[in-house]
């Protein structure tokens, strides 16, 4: 049996109503879970891109954006294993505003997590901390016991240490 | 009838000239050499309407009895043409009638268009009256689909929705239109679709790949070549029978590979799969350079994927890349059209005949003769026979007619026993298995090969799940000529029982009604035969009339397809009895 890892799937396409809807169909479809997506502007003018990460097998993920990419509107999409790429993900943490001044160990844990407070307010802090899922996960840890107010984390985002030719592959469907 | 071409010339030159986006849906579809289409009206769908009527003498639309029954029109047109079938429906229960003939079409690669109304723009999202995100509905079952809410949207869509659904690898492409779109005026001009961007439909064959194929087959011991629709698809026909008489390769079909190589080819070793033949299904696990073309490795083809072919080197000519790897892993994947490609390999293949090989396969032919075909085809019991039907058919159409079939035993007998001298003549719901495909697909094939014989082989269960299309062709008077083979059961899940779940038949007898009396009701000349020696006759009768035809045969109520792999289990471990 081959084993499951995780995958990041990097999907560039043109922006249409539908596709959100077409790719999650794909995954649906095969029973798999979507751990984190990310829609966003690329590289390219009028160029979106899709950053899904999935735990499975190899098999699975090749299949999965072989038939990805065969959406009329996707360009290209690629599949890489954590090492091959760089990526973070990024968390926002409501806090009472009192603990800030009350809890010496918050302002502890700022500064070793690097962590930014974004704004304070009367009743409340907000902190952003950028980082891998684990760092996130180890802050939520630590400030847990103080009580956090809200917490929100985003979907992965990533970029390739190798390179991805979408512009020359976009002239070359065009004057196929 | 006034019509644009007639317009222009009353109008000033260079004139714009504004038309509603509903007389724009025609002007696109004539502009995309459309004739003929099937649908069904309703009030999203009415403005289209209208401009039909109006343009009744240059696009004949034929009122089905149901969306469902359009949709396997059109596939049926497009199967036996080389055209785009279309289908139109309206909003709601009209768009959700469409989708299993989306579902066929999708995954055996037919290209159609079907074009559905939808609610005014400003209700959308509102729980209107017959309103149903039928474009979340299709996604998962169409090519491409888009919702137009514009009219200046109707003419890129159009013809985009064409480029798509017949370029690559063919499917359905759903277009739905709200009614403001329908009715608004805008200035008409219309561009055929050459390109999109992000859409790379006919990949580049790779010379190094074909080289490398092209050295595996000329060192192989026991090649074989299996081949599917691609090769139809991909009009390589010529070009399959040139590499198979110069190569002297066995080759075998997928169901729907089906007559793209005649069936009497000295060649031809016959269907693998589920039910195919015993020779090319066994010896798949025997051969040592596995050549699949235009064929995607189906689970009813390949059986236990660890189990099949793992001793052979494979090369895959395909045209999508998302079919490489995907099940069978492919030592050559060889991308691209397939008359391109196998046009690059010919040259390539040194002659050869492989004498020793091919005798294998006759021994095993032999077998499966002496066990299965003998007394599928000669029986020597009382009761009819499917095959012997089937094998009427074959004498009386001298082997030229289009078979379109249903789904179920009659399908597999029909695939394995009809013979087959032209391309595009086994039309037949493979991938999805649909009931209630044959009696609407058989009237768009007729349609699209007005000059070809189309017979029509249909189970009591099938047929009646699209008998109402009976009523087209009366109305029309298509001269289809319909057999069903009534064994008053759901052969096909009636035999799983009796192999698989120890003989208890949960609703599998079908209490039928007379067949004769429906048929006559919508004036169609029937018949019944239950009886050998009316057999011949009956079929020659129907064959030789000009006008739609029904024959009912009554056949064995508890016969078994054979020879057969058992779900799960290898191709090597094929039953015959
Ligand atoms: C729409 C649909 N429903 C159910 C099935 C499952 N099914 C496959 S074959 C079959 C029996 C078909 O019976 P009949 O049409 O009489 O053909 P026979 O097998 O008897 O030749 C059924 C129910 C199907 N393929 N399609
Ligand atoms: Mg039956």
């Amino acid at each position: 049996m081959e084993n499951n890892q995780w995958f990041t799937i990097s999907v560039y396409s043109e922006n249409n109503v539908g596709l959100l809807n077409r790719i999650s169909g794909i995954f649906l479809k095969r029973h798999i879970n979507i751990e984190s997506l990310n829609v966003s502007k690329s590289e390219i003018d009028n160029v979106s891109k899709f950053t899904i990460v999935i735990y499975t097998t190899d098999t699975w993920v090749h299949n999965i954006v072989g038939q990805i990419e065969k959406q009329i509107e996707v360009i290209k999409a690629f599949y890489h294993t954590d090492d091959e790429t760089i990526y973070q993900e990024s968390a926002l943490f409501k806090i009472a505003s009192d603990l800030l001044f009350d809890e010496r160990q918050i302002q502890n844990i700022i500064k070793e997590s690097n962590a930014q407070i974004v704004t304070v307010a009367r009743d409340f802090f907000v902190l952003a901390k950028s980082g891998r899922r684990f760092e996130i996960d180890d802050m939520y840890e630590q400030l847990k016991p103080f009580g956090i107010m809200q917490f929100v984390r985003s979907g992965r985002i990533s970029v390739t240490k190798d390179e991805m030719q979408i512009s020359a592959l976009l002239r070359e469907f065009q004057y196929n | 009838m006034e019509t644009l071409k007639e317009r222009k010339t009353i109008t000033k030159k260079n004139e714009a000239i504004k038309i509603s986006g509903a007389e724009a849906i025609i002007h696109c579809l004539l502009a995309e050499g459309v004739d003929l289409l099937y649908g069904y009206p309703g009030g999203a769908i009415m403005p289209v309407y209208d401009e039909l009527y109006k343009f009744q003498d240059r696009l004949t639309h034929i009122l089905t009895r149901h969306e469902q029954g359009a949709t396997h029109a059109a596939q049926g047109y497009a199967r036996v043409s080389e055209k785009v079938g279309v289908a139109m429906a309206t909003s709601g229960p009209g768009a959700t009638n469409l989708v299993t003939g989306l579902a066929d079409a999708q995954i055996d690669s037919t290209p159609m268009v079907c074009i559905t109304g939808q609610v005014p723009r400003h209700l959308l999202g509102s729980d209107a009256f017959q309103e149903t995100d039928i474009i979340g509905i299709s996604t998962p079952v169409t090519k491409w689909n888009y919702q137009i809410t514009k009219a200046s949207e109707i003419p890129e869509i159009i013809a985009k929705a064409f480029y798509i659904a017949k370029s690559g690898r063919p499917g359905p492409v759903l277009i739905d239109i709200t009614k403001n779109a329908q009715f608004d005026e805008f200035e008409f001009s219309y561009k055929k679709c050459e390109a999109v961007r992000s859409y790379n439909p006919t990949p580049k064959p790779n010379m190094e790949l074909i080289k490398a194929a092209g050295k595996l087959i000329n060192e192989a011991k026991k090649p074989l070549i299996v081949w599917g629709q691609g090769v139809i698809l991909g009009k390589a026909e010529k070009e399959l029978k040139a590499l198979v008489e110069k190569t002297g390769i066995p080759a075998a079909w997928t169901i729907m590979g089906a007559s793209a190589l005649e069936t009497e080819h000295p060649l031809n070793v016959g269907m693998v799969g589920m039910h195919g033949n015993y020779g090319p299904n066994i010896l798949t696990n025997e051969c040592d350079v596995l050549i699949a073309i235009g064929m995607r490795f189906d689970d009813r083809v390949t059986g236990r994927l660890e189990d099949y072919a793992r001793q052979a080197k494979v090369i895959h000519f395909e045209i999508d890349p998302a079919e490489i790897n995907k099940n069978v892993h492919a030592d050559i994947p060889v991308l691209g059209n397939s008359k391109e490609t196998l046009s690059l390999l010919l040259p390539l293949v040194n002659s050869n005949s492989h004498e020793a090989w091919h005798n294998v396969f006759k021994e095993k032919y032999q077998i499966e003769f002496d066990t299965v075909i003998k007394k599928d085809i000669h029986p020597t019991k009382d009761g009819l026979t499917m095959g012997e039907v089937i094998e009427e058919i074959n004498i009386a159409t001298e082997h030229k007619a289009a078979i379109v079939t249903d789904v179920g035993q009659h399908q597999m007998i029909a695939c394995r026993y009809a013979k087959f001298k032209e391309t595009k003549s086994n039309i037949t719901s493979g991938g999805l298995g649909t009931m209630g495909f044959a009696l609407p697909a058989a009237i768009g094939a007729k349609m699209g090969a007005m000059d070809r014989e189309v017979v029509a082989v249909i189970g009591d269960g099938g047929y009646q799940m699209t008998i109402q299309e009976l009523g087209v062709i009366f109305q029309h008077n298509i001269p289809v000529k319909i057999v069903v083979l009534n064994n008053d059961h759901l052969g096909m899940v009636r035999q799983w029982q009796e192999l698989f779940f120890d003989k208890r038949y949960a609703s599998t007898v079908m209490v039928n009604p007379d067949f004769v009396k429906i048929a006559e009701g919508y004036h169609i000349e029937a018949k019944s035969v239950s009886e050998r020696k009316d057999l011949k006759a009956a079929v020659q009768e129907m064959i030789a009339s000009d006008k739609p035809y029904f024959l009912e045969v009554k056949v064995e109520k508890e016969d078994n397809v054979f020879p057969m792999i058992p779900s799960g289990a290898a191709v090597s471990e094929i039953r015959l009895k």
